[in-house]
Formats: C-alpha cells, sequence, structure tokens
C-alpha cells in the first residue's frame, strides 16, 4: 500500500508530540474564562505602515502593547483584508534590538568618527548635532548641510522637516528616499497634466475590464490592491490582465496575456501601441480636439550620473525637459517607425501579443486600466515613460472615468502624502509649489510668517547628489530619517560608503532599528514608529489618513518630529539667517528657530484641551499645544482652494480617510472630470486644470537605450527589488520571525540555462559582480520568479547581501530617480 | 564592542570593495580616508561582515515540513504553512491548496478548511464559495523555512498580559 503524504505526517505528528510529551503547558494555556475587564481589548484604527497602498488596520492593545492586527474591515481600501506584513504589523515594534537612546560614536570620552557607539543623553545629542551643523553653516552656508527623509515619515513630520531645513536653515538640501521611488511619476504628472498624483482612485478596480500591468508586480508588491484586481478578473470572465515585465514573476499567475520584454523597451511597446491607435482609427477626435495639446520633447539627455563621467559628456542636451508645440500629424508621424514587427525585434515580445495590448486600448468598449511603480519609475526614461503610458490614455480618452485609469502607484505609506503633497523634495514646496517660482515663494513665506524673500531660490541637491555632494565634502553634516539608504541607495560601495564614512562629515541617523545606514554613521537617534505617536500618511489614491498614539515608544525613543522641532531650538535666526533680512525686520532678531517655526501662532494654535481624552500624545504635551493639528491645519492651507484641499485635521480621526480635494465635506474619486471634480467648470467635460488652457500633453519622445547594457565582460542583466514578505530593507519585517523564516535571504534568481552554462546549481554560492562592486549569495533556479536567459533577480532587503554595492547610480536626467532595474553585472561560482 | 578594531578602507582585507574593472573615476581624495570598522557594532541584520566587505551566505535551508500545527500570535494571525507547497499549481487555471483546505475536502485530507472569513466578499456578505479575493493563499500564508531568526522577537501575548491583569485584580 502506497502511504499518502499525510500519513507519514500523522506518524510524524504523533512522534514528535509524544518526544515533547514531558514539557508541561504554560499556565497561561488554561481554559477558564476571564472577567470581562481583564479579557477586554481596545481596537484602534491605524494605516498600515509598510506599501503605498495604505491599508486599513484594526490595531489591539492592552496594557500598553499592541497584542494584535487584522485588515480594518471598515476600510474602503482593504475591506478586512491585509497582506501577510500587515497581519504582522503587531511584532515590528518589538525587535529585542530596538533603539532606545542615543548613540555617538566616542574615543576617550569624546566625539570621534572612530569612535565606538557608545549610549548618551539627548541633550549630548543635540550639542554635538548642533556644533556640527553650526559649523557647516559657517564654513559653507546652507548647501553645507543636508537632511534625507521619507516618504514614511508623517505629513506633519515631513512637513516640520521641510520648515526647518527651507525656512529655519534656508537650505534646499532636503530631499525624501521617495526621489529614488516616485520622482519619475512625478515628474510625468508635472509634465503632462501640470498637477501631481492619480486622477482616478481603486474604485477603478472594479469597474475596469482590462488591467495592465506596465513592469509592475503587484501580486507581491500590492497585494490588497491585487486582491481587488483578482477579484474582478476571476468574478468576471469577459476581464483580462496583461501582464509585461522583464521577468516572470507571481502577477503572472493571474495573466491572460503575459510578455515579457527587454529591458527599457516599455517605451518602444507604449510608442507600437500608440501608433496601432493610430492607425487602427481608434482615436477620440473628440478627445483630443478638445482636451490634448502635442508637444515633441528634446532628446539626448543623459543619464543623471556625475558630469565627469563619459556618458554624461556625450549626451548632446543633458538635463533638458525642453520641448516644442508640435500637431496630430507630426506626432502621427513621428510614432510611424514604432509598428509591430519593429517593436518585437526590439523588445522580444512577438507582435501578435503587442496587438492583443493594443487592443485592449484601441476599443472603445474596453474600459482600461494601466497601472505601474517602479518598473516605470525607476529607470533613467522614467519620467519619459509615464508621459508616453498618459498618451495612450489621452490618444483614446480612456481617463478620468471609472475603469478608465492610468494609475501611477506607489511604493511607500505616504510618498504621496507627505513627499509630494508636503513637498519635501529638494525643488518643491507644498501643494505641488517650487522653489524657483517667486511667486509660490511669496505665499510660502506668507503662510510660514517668515521675512520677504527669504526663501532660497536655488533647488537643493536630491538623493544621489547629496551622496556625491557628501564624498566630495561639500555637504558636511547630515541627517537621515526614517529610511536605510546605504542598503536601499544605488552604488553603494563607490558612492554612499565613502561619502558617510569620509571624515569630513558628521553623520546622523534616526532610526528605530540598527539599519546598516545606522551602522555607518556617527550619530543614531533612536524613533518612535508607527503607532507610537500621532500622525498622518497619504496613500496613492489621495487618500489622507490619521491614526492616534496607540502605545509608548521604549527608552527614550523619540517621534522624527519632536527630535527636528526640539533641535530647532538650538539655532537663533542671528545664526543662521542673512544679517540685512534681520536688520530690514527686527522683530525676528534673537528669536530662536523654535519660536519662528512652530511657536508662530499657527503651529500652537490649538490647545491641549483638543486631544483626544482616549489617547496619549507626549509630543504635544511635551510641547504644551497640539503639534500634529497645528502643524496639519498649517500645511493644509497651501491646499485649500488650490485643488488640494484636505478637511478639517478632526475629521480624519473619525473617517477612513479621505480623497482629496475634499470640497464642502465630499472627497473627489475622479479629477479632471466634470460631475466628479468640483475643480471641472461647468460645460467643459473634462479640463486638466493643471496646465493653463485645461489641456493635458501628449509627448512625442524616442526610446532611447539604457546607459549600460550587457556585453562580454559583463553579460546578464540585474533587476532589484522587494519581495512580499518584506518591506524595503527589512529593518522591521526582518525582526518579525515568520517573516525572517519565510525568506530569510537574499537569492540570486537564475534561469536554469543560464546556471547550467556556468556550471551551478541550485544552492551554489556565486558572486555577482559589476563594475562597481560585488556582492555574494546563493543561486534559486526555481522559486516565484523565472528570469528569462541573460536576466537574474536579487532582492535587496537582506542586510548581509548589499545588492546595492553592484547596481549603478545612474538616474533619470529629468527627475533624477535611480534606475535600480537595470544594469550589466556577471555572476561567477565561489 | 570593546575589541572592534577601525581600520581605513586601503588596510582592510575585502572581497568586495573596489570597483572590479577599469572605469575611470573623478579622483575624490576623501573618500580614500573613508573610516570603516572591522566588523559592524550595532547593525543586527548585517551580521559579522564589515560595511566594506561581503561573506558567503548560509546554505539554503529546507522548508520546515513536519505538518504540525503553529500556535499562533492571536486569533487573527493568517496561520503559517506547515508543509513544503514549492510544487504546488496556484495560478488562474487551479489552486492546489484548496485539494485540501476548501470545506468540502478537508476531511478527506485532515487539514484546516479555511477559515469563513474566506466567504466574504467586499461588502461583507458570504458568498457560496470562496471569495476571488482571497484566491491567491500566499499573499497572507507563507512556509516557514529551518532558519533560525537573527533577533529574537519580544511580542507579548495577549494571554500573558490577561494572566498578569487577574494576578493584578487578585491583589
Amino acid at each position: 500500500m502506497k502511504l499518502t503524504r499525510r500519513d507519514v505526517i500523522k506518524a510524524q505528528a504523533a512522534a514528535t508530540a509524544a518526544t515533547v510529551a514531558g514539557i508541561s503547558l504554560p499556565a497561561s494555556a488554561s481554559n477558564i474564562i476571564t472577567s470581562s475587564k481583564a479579557n477586554k481589548l481596545t481596537w484602534s484604527k491605524a494605516p498600515c505602515r509598510f506599501c503605498g497602498t495604505g491599508c486599513g488596520i484594526s490595531v489591539a492593545t492592552k496594557d500598553g502593547k499592541v497584542v494584535a492586527t487584522h485588515g480594518d474591515e471598515k476600510a474602503p481600501v482593504n475591506k478586512g483584508l491585509s497582506c501577510v506584513k500587515g497581519y504582522f504589523l503587531s511584532k515590528i515594534m518589538y525587535g529585542k534590538d530596538r533603539l532606545t537612546t542615543p548613540m555617538l560614536r566616542k574615543k576617550n570620552g569624546q566625539y570621534d568618527k572612530e569612535g565606538e557607539f557608545t549610549p548618551v543623553s539627548w541633550d549630548e545629542a543635540f550639542d554635538i548635532m548642533e556644533v556640527k551643523f553650526k559649523k557647516a553653516l559657517k564654513e559653507k552656508g546652507p548647501t553645507g548641510i543636508g537632511m534625507f527623509g521619507s516618504g514614511q515619515w508623517t505629513v506633519q513630520e515631513g512637513y516640520a522637516a521641510v520648515k526647518l531645513m527651507k525656512a529655519g536653515f534656508l537650505s534646499n538640501n532636503i530631499d525624501p528616499n521617495a526621489r529614488h521611488c516616485m520622482a519619475s511619476a512625478v515628474g510625468g504628472f508635472m509634465r503632462t497634466f501640470g498637477i501631481d498624483e492619480p486622477m482616478g482612485c481603486y474604485d477603478d478596480m472594479e469597474a475596469a475590464d482590462a488591467f495592465v500591468l506596465w513592469g509592475s508586480n503587484m501580486a507581491e508588491m500590492h497585494p490588497i490592491l491585487w486582491t481587488r484586481i483578482a477579484d474582478r478578473r476571476l468574478s468576471n470572465p469577459h476581464v483580462k490582465v496583461a501582464v509585461l515585465s522583464t521577468y516572470e514573476h507571481r502577477s503572472f499567475d493571474l495573466a491572460d496575456i503575459p510578455a515579457i520584454f527587454t529591458p527599457q523597451t516599455d517605451m518602444v511597446l507604449l510608442n507600437a501601441i500608440a501608433n496601432y491607435i493610430i492607425e487602427s482609427g481608434s482615436v477620440n477626435q473628440d478627445f483630443i480636439n478638445k482636451h490634448v495639446n502635442f508637444r515633441e520633447g528634446v532628446t539626448d539627455i543623459g543619464y543623471g550620473l556625475r558630469p565627469t563621467h563619459e556618458l554624461q559628456k556625450k549626451a548632446k542636451n543633458p538635463n533638458s525637459g525642453k520641448s516644442t508645440p508640435i500637431d496630430f500629424d507630426a506626432f502621427a508621424k513621428f510614432v510611424k517607425t514604432y509598428t509591430f514587427e519593429y517593436a518585437e525585434k526590439m523588445s522580444g515580445v512577438p507582435a501578435r501579443t503587442i496587438e492583443k495590448i493594443a487592443k485592449l486600448y484601441a476599443d472603445p468598449k474596453t474600459k482600461v486600466m494601466s497601472l505601474w511603480t517602479m518598473g516605470a519609475n525607476q529607470h533613467t526614461r522614467g519620467v519619459w515613460t509615464n508621459n508616453l503610458l498618459y498618451n495612450i490614455h489621452l490618444l483614446t480618452g480612456k481617463i478620468s472615468q471609472p475603469g478608465n485609469s492610468p494609475f501611477s502607484l506607489t511604493g511607500q505609506p505616504s510618498a504621496c502624502g507627505t513627499a509630494r503633497e508636503v513637498g519635501t523634495f529638494s525643488h518643491r514646496l507644498p501643494a505641488d509649489m517650487v522653489v524657483k517660482n517667486p511667486k509660490h515663494r511669496a505665499l510660502s513665506e506668507k503662510i510660514w510668517k517668515l521675512p520677504k524673500g527669504i526663501l532660497n531660490p536655488k533647488p537643493g541637491a536630491h538623493a544621489v547628489k547629496q551622496v556625491r555632494d557628501l564624498k566630495d565634502s561639500k555637504i558636511n553634516a547630515y541627517w537621515i530619517q526614517v529610511n536605510n539608504n546605504l542598503q536601499a541607495g544605488p552604488n553603494v560601495n563607490e558612492e554612499i560608503l565613502p561619502a558617510y564614512r569620509n571624515p569630513d562629515n558628521f553623520i546622523v541617523t534616526s532610526d528605530a532599528y540598527p539599519t546598516v545606514t545606522a551602522e555607518a554613521s556617527d550619530l543614531i537617534l533612536p524613533s518612535a514608529m508607527w503607532v507610537e505617536k500621532e500622525g498622518v500618511f497619504g496613500n496613492a489614491e489621495r487618500r489622507t489618513q490619521s491614526w492616534y498614539q496607540l502605545v509608548n515608544a521604549p527608552g527614550d525613543a523619540r517621534s522624527d518630529m519632536w527630535q527636528i522641532v526640539e533641535f530647532s531650538k538650538r539655532f537663533t535666526t542671528d545664526e543662521v539667517w542673512p544679517a540685512e533680512v534681520l536688520a530690514a525686520n527686527p522683530e525676528y532678531k534673537g528669536k530662536s528657530l523654535y519660536e519662528v517655526l512652530y511657536k508662530n501662532g499657527n503651529v500652537d494654535k490649538f490647545p491641549l484641551s483638543q486631544i483626544s481624552p482616549d489617547y496619549e500624545n507626549q509630543e504635544s504635551k511635551e510641547h504644551g499645544f497640539y503639534i500634529q493639528k497645528g502643524l496639519f491645519e498649517e500645511y493644509a492651507t497651501f491646499g485649500r482652494g488650490k485643488a488640494h484641499d484636505l478637511a478639517p485635521y478632526e475629521t480624519y480621526h473619525s473617517e477612513r480617510g479621505l480623497r482629496w480635494p475634499v470640497v464642502d465635506g465630499k472627497e473627489t474619486k475622479w479629477r479632471f472630470k466634470e460631475g466628479s471634480d468640483p475643480y471641472v467648470e461647468k460645460g467643459k467635460g473634462f479640463q486638466f486644470y493643471g496646465k493653463k488652457d485645461g489641456k493635458a500633453i501628449i509627448f512625442a519622445l524616442p526610446y532611447e537605450a539604457p546607459p549600460e547594457v550587457p556585453d562580454e565582460e559583463f553579460d546578464m542583466w540585474l533587476c532589484t527589488g522587494r519581495v512580499l514578505e518584506h518591506w524595503h530593507t527589512g529593518s522591521m519585517t526582518q525582526r518579525v520571525p515568520e517573516l525572517f523564516k519565510a525568506v530569510p535571504d537574499a537569492l540570486c534568481y537564475l534561469h536554469p540555462e543560464d546556471a547550467k552554462k556556468r556550471g551551478l546549481r541550485r544552492g551554489d554560492a556565486v558572486k555577482v559582480q559589476s563594475r562597481r562592486g560585488e556582492i555574494i549569495t546563493r543561486v534559486e533556479t526555481r522559486g516565484r520568479n523565472k528570469p528569462p536567459v541573460g536576466l537574474i533577480f536579487v532582492p535587496f532587503f537582506d542586510a548581509r547581501q548589499l545588492i546595492n554595492k553592484v547596481t549603478l547610480d545612474a538616474t533619470d536626467p529629468l527627475s533624477k530617480q535611480t534606475d535600480f532595474k537595470k544594469c550589466a553585472v556577471r555572476i561567477e561560482k565561489v | 564592542m570593546k575589541n572592534t578594531l577601525l581600520n581605513k578602507v586601503s588596510t582592510v582585507c575585502m572581497t568586495a570593495a573596489l570597483a572590479v574593472s577599469s572605469i575611470v573615476l573623478p579622483s575624490v581624495a576623501s573618500a580614500a580616508d573613508a573610516v570603516i570598522d572591522a566588523e559592524p557594532q550595532v547593525a543586527s541584520m548585517r551580521g559579522t561582515a564589515p560595511l566594506n566587505a561581503e561573506l558567503t551566505p548560509n546554505p539554503m535551508e529546507k522548508v520546515e515540513n513536519n505538518d504540525l500545527k503553529r500556535q499562533r500570535d492571536y486569533p487573527q494571525q493568517p496561520p503559517t504553512i506547515p508543509h513544503d507547497i514549492s510544487k504546488y499549481q496556484l495560478d488562474k487555471n487551479f489552486n492546489k491548496c484548496m485539494d485540501c483546505h476548501s470545506r468540502k475536502l478537508a476531511d478527506e485530507a485532515q487539514a484546516p478548511a479555511v477559515s469563513v472569513t474566506h466567504y466574504m466578499n467586499r461588502d461583507g456578505e458570504f458568498l457560496g464559495e470562496m471569495s476571488p479575493r482571497r484566491y491567491f493563499c500566499t499573499q497572507c500564508h507563507v512556509h516557514q523555512l529551518e532558519s533560525k531568526p537573527m533577533v529574537e522577537n519580544e511580542f507579548v501575548d495577549v494571554d500573558e498580559l490577561i494572566k498578569q491583569s487577574n494576578q493584578r485584580a487578585k491583589k
């Protein structure tokens, strides 16, 4: 008789049970019903701490501890579901190595770059920071300091940071890690529509007839949105799912139309689809006549490398985003060379498959949703690729209506809310405004109650440039919050590590856990995280969500906002503002930055009596006013009446989030469409009001090759990315045993033929080498990712395998976002 | 941490720190002087490798395949998978997991049938069959390898807190 697996397992289970029989059960596992009081849990709402989906989470607390988390049934985003990371949120705060005290590198009782991390008080930590920041400001001015923040900052934290850097230190050297993540999406929106963030919303997922994933692996990276698409596809047999990627992954499990394309040729496919729409007579003529302008962009724009790099020197129009007006016929002529045959030759996708995808767009009866994230954004032509995606929706008029939706997904929980809307980018101000524009600066100065003309008009250093400036000793005092750039940033080996460990520099890292970035710093500040503070996140569908402080942070850990606001007390206007400004505005003389920025009559406007009696709010109590509300309300002033309207702060505590613009208490689901967007004038039908004439732009942009392609010496493509079970660099999720044991190590996903060619077998240790650095990992020829011959995938969550030592710090020249999805490597058996 | 030696990059024996090909780089004096510890002081997840060198990773671990149910941290936690699923088909055409975990087959397989929540649609209504939004099991349920976590987690089970609460009440 053949034993089934089940029979074998039953026998094993009995045997194992017997071996542990001697161990008595813990007393807590008793079966007695406890009193109702002891049994009671407090359930509160909070948005998830991880990706840009923005799921609502129900959080149970008891006696000062988080004891359970699950998907909030009332949250419209996820309706009771949560991915495996979300279910384990309850454990992310309880890793044994939580940072609970500031730690400074010291030798003989003094700060020393080569010293040992030694616990110090907050006072001592701020003392040395103050010395180092003042020294850098004195020697080099506002460009001598820098701050690297995050799309995981709360709205209030990012806003407090922008104020400290831009209005306090008059330095625009502040950027979020969202630069590595969403900058190309922002560039695409601003170029095509003149206003940031998606016009549609997640409700499109229940309305679309077709979904096309452009380089996105939603099954792993946006799992709960994937459940909505799976629900739609499996419940409605007419619905089609097309998945385009440079390698096969879990999203292909739902694909009706799978397509593997050669890296960078998504641009060819998009132009080929535009050409098909035109040639098949599927252009929505009425729509383009009324709502669209055509322009041709400047080409050969370089790769965002150091200006001394050969490739950068070769570019004809480095970093140029210029364009000239053209008409429809010129556009049609421009894309005419992008035939299916040409596209097949370039991309490797069969012409028949391209046609199937093109028809989803061309058929006026098919409501189509395009979805993309890092595949399109982490791309040396990321802004262009975003533009090309909008082209095919604009040509067909498939936009701003339920189910017809070009949808730029977001990576981080508040990349939209904090990085983009608050304007923590080096060139931005709140509500889509920019430092270069004198009117925008004047408005900001007015809201912030600053002397006229004080704000710095010159954009600061973006993420990659900050690192280059640190390496070149141009920035000497640097503060990193809520990110792990030494693991997540590009070209760690040649740029980030030498930048942080440059003896000229003082690096401060605020984090909840000792990451490799903290390790590479000189001062580590312990941060409160997630529900240990009150905050607001903004998700990918413009949904603003708030939460209360539910538990206290351990030890001396404090929120990033508290750290920023406290540090501002260390500086006076006389020390950091130009003498002539103070001479002309004597009422600001001798004031601390704290007084000027946060005790300005706005931020300190709301008394403690307004904080919730049911929840702790340590920060507000310490400052003596409801600081989270004050910061939010001052920030909201920027967007109200300007198509970025936010509701009153309290509203968000009772709602499961609202999608801006919130006008007359009503959220907006579809922007730019009459009837659903209050900003569209009557009779317009559609109005892309980000542009003065209300018209969106279709851009003629060609395919341009990536900066580095496989050759004889480095013969493989490398693509990096995330995995479902871990959030970014794993600093939280790797400390949850269940998530660690699910995916403990990074692996090199490789095609079996490529393995065979090199005499490699599954599990072998290999070096992955590029021109910049190398790591050692192990070969995986099975599993969830199936790359084509010639490409490998290595995720970046594993601190023991810093794959970003290998990647190239080439960026989109317009958005300055890094391309983590393609560079040339070779693999060798160790 | 006391024994941590500090070295200049140029003197550390590295496996990976420098470029492996001849690409011309801008010469920056300060970068060459970067000070990097011989062993990490605080970065628990890094292991013992200095930031400028890479070690050979542990061998790939096997999947825990004993089929023993594991304790959950709280009732809402999706149970982890106590067996190997590496060869399972789980796509729009077929769901191998449901061969044992569906309501109709769980008795035969003696596997836990999917919970009642799996029948609920977005509006909280119960469907006749499993809700399609729950179709891809691995979005919530994960296998476990035999690897040992690098950092302990001090999450406190609610049972322990209730016990403490009851003890306080008795006093």
